[in-house]
């Protein structure tokens, strides 16, 4: 494309942007690294307290995404005002990417706990928690490769 | 001490995933990693140890109600922040209301 912009006919690569770690400040990461210990011993007290059925249910708490999705709001807004754009949408778009890439990954959320929950009592923890989390993996990237692949064949179809 | 280690594993492991889905392009897969089964494994593995199998498969049950109200909340931050373009800090936080009604409503349904 002359543009430079993106094609649907270009296949979409999955790229690691090391430089993004350098928009992220030291207190955004204890924030995250505070949310992750808090909810992880929150989930262990609620369990204690009212049992491991009520328990669970906080084991696929949303418990970083707010503050993910406001760090990634700000940070797009930060980038455009930087060149010379003050006000913008761009970072309530990219949070609702985000959204939608986390609504996808929720489904393979659940694939991952119900392969815990029905092999745990017969296998060894190690082989079921790491089968699990690379079935999380495969499924969470086919579900996002298929809504892409549907996204370029619907384009494709009306040009 | 038990609860420490808990809190230290936890933060380690949400906070790696978070770096995670920071360094991959593009935004709409980096965001699978938003559902990342931290907390589970972070804590899976310790509850394991100190309550046997059993009990973590019973969570693990519940966990699948969990992930259904993670998705409606996900959904509804879709909607709410990309397509009505309301503030992300305050809508992310009032919607986590949608996550704890849809958590215990499928909770009471099928799980009690």
């Amino acid at each position: 494309m002359a543009s430079g912009r993106p094609s649907y006919r270009e296949p979409v690569k999955i790229l690691i942007n090391l430089a993004a770690l350098r928009q992220v400040r030291w207190y955004e990461h204890f924030t995250r690294f505070l949310l992750g210990g808090l909810i992880s011993v929150v989930a262990g007290l609620i369990a204690k307290a009212f049992g491991p059925t009520i328990g669970g249910l906080f084991l696929a708490f949303p418990a970083i995404f707010p503050a993910s999705a406001t760090l990634l709001d700000k940070h797009e807004r930060e980038k455009k005002q930087k060149a010379g754009i003050p006000v913008t949408i761009r970072g309530r778009l990219a949070v609702g990417l985000d959204a939608r890439g986390a609504a996808m990954g929720s489904l393979a959320l659940a694939a991952f706990a119900a392969m815990v929950w029905k092999m745990l009592p017969h296998a060894s923890s190690a082989k079921v928690l790491g089968g699990a989390f690379v079935l999380w993996i495969a499924l969470a990237t086919a579900i996002w490769r298929v809504r892409k692949l549907h996204v370029y064949l619907s384009r494709r179809s009306r040009s | 001490m038990v609860w420490v280690v808990r809190f230290l594993i936890g933060g380690t492991i949400v906070s790696a995933f978070a770096l995670i889905g920071d360094v991959l392009k593009p935004k709409g897969f980096a965001g699978l990693f938003g559902a990342a089964p931290s907390v589970a494994l972070a804590t899976l593995g310790l509850t394991i140890a100190t309550e046997g199998k059993l009990y973590a498969a019973v969570e693990a049950r519940s966990m699948v109600a969990g992930a259904a109200a993670f998705f409606l909340y996900a959904l509804a931050c879709l909607y709410a922040i990309g397509m009505r373009h309301f503030k992300a800090a305050p809508a992310t936080v009032a919607l986590l209301s949608i996550w704890v009604v849809s958590a215990f409503g499928l909770w009471a349904a099928f799980l009690p």
